[in-house]
């Protein structure tokens, strides 16, 4: 019983691995990066996604139908398993540094 | 030896002598030889004309124009204290570029060596906004000003002076051969008519003398623009006939135009009878007194300013700054007081819409808007950079920085002790929002820290770290970097920023840097730039000008290997198309092969270093740059980037 549920634990990290791996790749594919960043971190161009990843459900939401002047992504464009791997890369992001032990940013 | 005849000849003599001359070494019939020197025919000109077209007329011929007009013509320009020429040598304009460097001594002006007239004018352009004043560019009246064509529109957006010298021969029958009939026009200026302020061909010296006073005062006067002469090849080179009826005219005290008194007052009301005023400026301060005079009105009134920053018109981390909460500060104010705002409908609506354009007002219901603007003065039709009409409640066409004495005088005039208490108690509010927006963009830009490419707020701040403690000028442009140098910078003086190009036309950074670097240079000033990729391969014979001229500019390079801001517009088009983004890169990359900027920027004399994609090596290899500048030279990093 422990055994299967550790084997049924790693299938389950790799999976979430490959989702990751894959989102991170469509990331770059998909043309994500131009506005938001490779890691996400947004800026002039385009919304914050990492840290404070949106749920997958509010992100597919927001991509069919985005406000401002991002462009709308159709299935045909990306597909919500698909848009559910970029959200399993941007959540995988590591959080930068606490502001505080960036000196350059508190001067 | 015969010795050289010194008369006072006229041009037309020096090209008889020169045709027969020709004649001569050509062995060719005089037939021949007037073709040659006043080519009609469209054939390709042989071996031989092209000979007769470069000949040196023997020592004995040659007639020597002591004082020729173009000297003169320095004497003008030395008369405004127009301290450089920029200029790419040319032909049209040869008289004046000798008189420049023997008779005037090149010195004030002194003649920089320019690879391009459109980088010749961008860097004048980046030179006014440091200096509050032009310099003069030089350039062949037809093929010149085309190039120049782009910069001359930026600077004319821009609000930004420069005296341009465009060489042409109005009579025919002195042009030599067929480049000078390539290099003249009837109307040089018609090209550029539409965006400059004004323009002049004179006929003679005295007219030259008039017209480049004219051209000085109009181009100063707000809204300051470029303005136009051209410079006539015969009156540059003929003998100067009758020095003694000559004059140059004087320039009296410029003073630019203020508001109506009575207007002023009325404004003044408006101000203190607002809950939540705001102040949102483009372009107000063109001078330091012009910062100063608006922090002395936002502190009085103690109201928000939002800062557009196509000047340093408003220190970045004044308590009472809400630039970095713009909208938030729109949102909340009950009048709104737009000072030389460039784009007034942009500041107070959203364009929404996926296709078609569906514009919005974001204020609340009843908030006045006025406005003080110099471009209500000043304004053609064809091209289209008053952007879109904006109805306000109160305008005064007048020079905003000229109009802020009158107004914060009216303001005090106004100030009771119950008035003075709510708004200090406002002032504290602002206080805290602003520190709070800070707070909120530190931490934005702590996102991808570490990341490699590197993230364009870790550079902006590795840069900021290492010039803090220097007297320092931001040169470029850093909405290619999100603006983090404008959110994360303490700015607080008036030749710290100079704002980007006017007309967006790409290809003004790297030029404009190199101008305002050689303006900043006398000054002991440590001039610092985030250069764009893209916009530096429009332009990097910029780089060798740079070296030559020891200019002390520290380049960081944006390269994020891409037209990015084409690429997000092409997914835009391919979104809204339904067709997928992923070909998107196609026609607006750089790279295969990638650009090694170090190695360009060595070719060209500039030391450099890079390409650097670790954020660990930036600080010290920034550090090594400043070195080198504060030697004297010009250094070049060039930094692999994120896209913004």
């Amino acid at each position: 019983m422990m055994k299967s549920l550790i084997l049924l634990i790693a299938a389950a990290g790799a999976l979430a691995a490959q989702n990751v791996e894959n989102g991170k790749k469509l990331f770059a594919k998909l043309g994500c990066y131009e506005c938001h960043g490779y890691l996400g971190q947004g800026g002039g161009a385009g919304a914050k996604l990492a840290p404070g990843t949106p749920s997958a459900t509010a992100l597919i939401a927001y991509v069919r139908h985005p406000a401002g002047t991002m462009p709308p992504y159709t299935s045909k464009v990306v597909s919500d398993a698909e848009l559910t791997d970029i959200r399993a890369y941007l959540a995988s992001v590591p959080a930068p540094p606490p502001l505080k032990n960036i000196p350059l940013l508190n001067q | 030896m015969a010795r050289p005849k010194k008369v006072s000849q006229a041009r037309r003599g020096f090209l008889k002598t020169a045709a027969g001359a020709t004649a001569l070494v050509a062995a060719a019939p005089v037939a021949r030889a007037q073709e040659a020197a006043g080519r009609a025919g469209t054939a390709p000109p042989s071996a031989a004309q092209r000979a007769a077209e470069n000949a040196t007329p023997s020592l004995a011929e040659l007639q020597i124009v002591e004082k020729p007009g173009s000297d003169f013509m320095v004497d003008v320009i030395k008369s405004l204290g127009v301290e450089y020429i920029f200029a790419n040598p040319g032909s049209s304009f040869r008289g004046i570029h000798e008189s420049v460097i023997n008779y005037g001594g090149n010195s004030a002006p002194e003649f920089i060596t320019c690879m391009h007239e459109d980088s010749s004018v961008a860097m004048a352009n980046g030179y006014a906004k440091i200096e509050g004043k032009p310099v003069v560019v030089c350039a062949h009246g037809t093929v010149g000003i085309q190039h120049a064509a782009m910069s001359i529109y930026n600077a004319y957006c821009d609000q930004a002076p420069v005296i341009i010298l465009a060489g042409s021969i109005s009579d025919a029958a002195e042009r030599r051969g067929r480049i000078e009939w390539l290099h003249s026009a009837q109307d040089v200026a018609a090209m550029v008519r539409d965006f400059t302020k004004w323009d002049d061909n004179p006929q003679s010296l005295q007219h030259f003398a008039e017209s480049f006073v004219r051209g000085y005062q109009l181009a100063m006067t707000p809204p300051m623009m470029p303005v136009l002469l051209t410079a006539d090849g015969v009156l540059q080179e003929n003998p100067i006939e009758d020095a003694a009826s000559l004059r140059i005219p004087k320039l009296g005290k410029l003073n630019p135009p203020a508001g109506d008194i009575n207007a002023v007052s009325d404004l003044a009301k408006m101000l203190v009878a607002a809950e939540n005023p705001l102040i949102v400026t483009s372009r107000s301060a063109r001078t330091p007194e012009g910062l100063r005079l608006l922090v002395e009105l936002a502190e009085l009134l103690q109201c928000g300013v939002v800062d557009q920053q196509r000047r340093m018109n408003f220190p970045s981390r004044h308590p009472l700054s809400q630039t970095l909460r713009a909208r938030g500060a729109v949102l909340d104010a009950d009048f709104i007081l737009g000072l030389e705002t460039y784009d007034f409908y942009g500041v107070v609506h959203t364009l929404g819409g996926q296709v078609k354009v569906v514009p919005r007002s974001i204020l609340k219901p009843g908030v006045k808007l006025a406005s003080i603007s110099s471009s209500d003065l000043f304004y053609k039709s064809n091209y289209q950079n008053f952007q879109r009409y904006q109805e306000v409640d109160f305008s005064i066409a007048a020079d905003a920085e000229a109009t802020l004495p009158g107004l914060i005088d009216a303001v005090k005039k106004l100030v009771t002790s119950d008035k003075k208490s709510a708004w200090q108690a406002r002032g504290a509010k602002l206080r805290e929002l602003s520190g709070k927006a800070l707070e909120t963009t530190r931490t934005d830009a702590s996102a991808a820290w570490d990341a490699s490419p590197i993230s364009t707020a870790r550079m902006s701040a590795e840069l900021w770290n290492a010039v803090k403690g220097e007297d320092w000028s931001f040169v470029s442009d850093p909405f290619w970097v999100s603006n983090w140098p404008l959110k994360l910078w303490d700015f607080t003086k008036h030749y710290q920023y100079i704002g980007g190009a006017g007309g967006e036309g790409v290809g003004y950074l790297a030029p404009a840097t190199v101008g305002a670097a050689i303006a900043n240079k006398k000054h002991g000033r440590l001039s610092v730039s985030i250069q764009s990729d893209g916009d530096l391969m429009y332009a990097n014979g910029v780089l060798w000008t740079a070296a030559h001229h020891r200019v002390p500019l520290l380049m960081l390079m944006h390269n994020n290997r891409a037209y990015h801001q084409e690429i997000m517009q092409l997914q835009k088009m391919a979104n809204q198309h339904n067709r997928g983004v992923e070909r998107c890169g196609i026609g607006t990359t750089i790279t295969d092969p990638n650009i090694d900027y170090a190695k360009l920027a060595q070719s060209m004399g500039v030391r450099a270093e890079g390409p650097i994609a670790n954020p660990g090596d930036l600080g010290a290899a920034i550090r090594r740059g400043i070195d080198v500048v504060k030697r004297g030279d010009p250094y070049l990093i060039d930094v692999v980037t994120q896209p913004r």
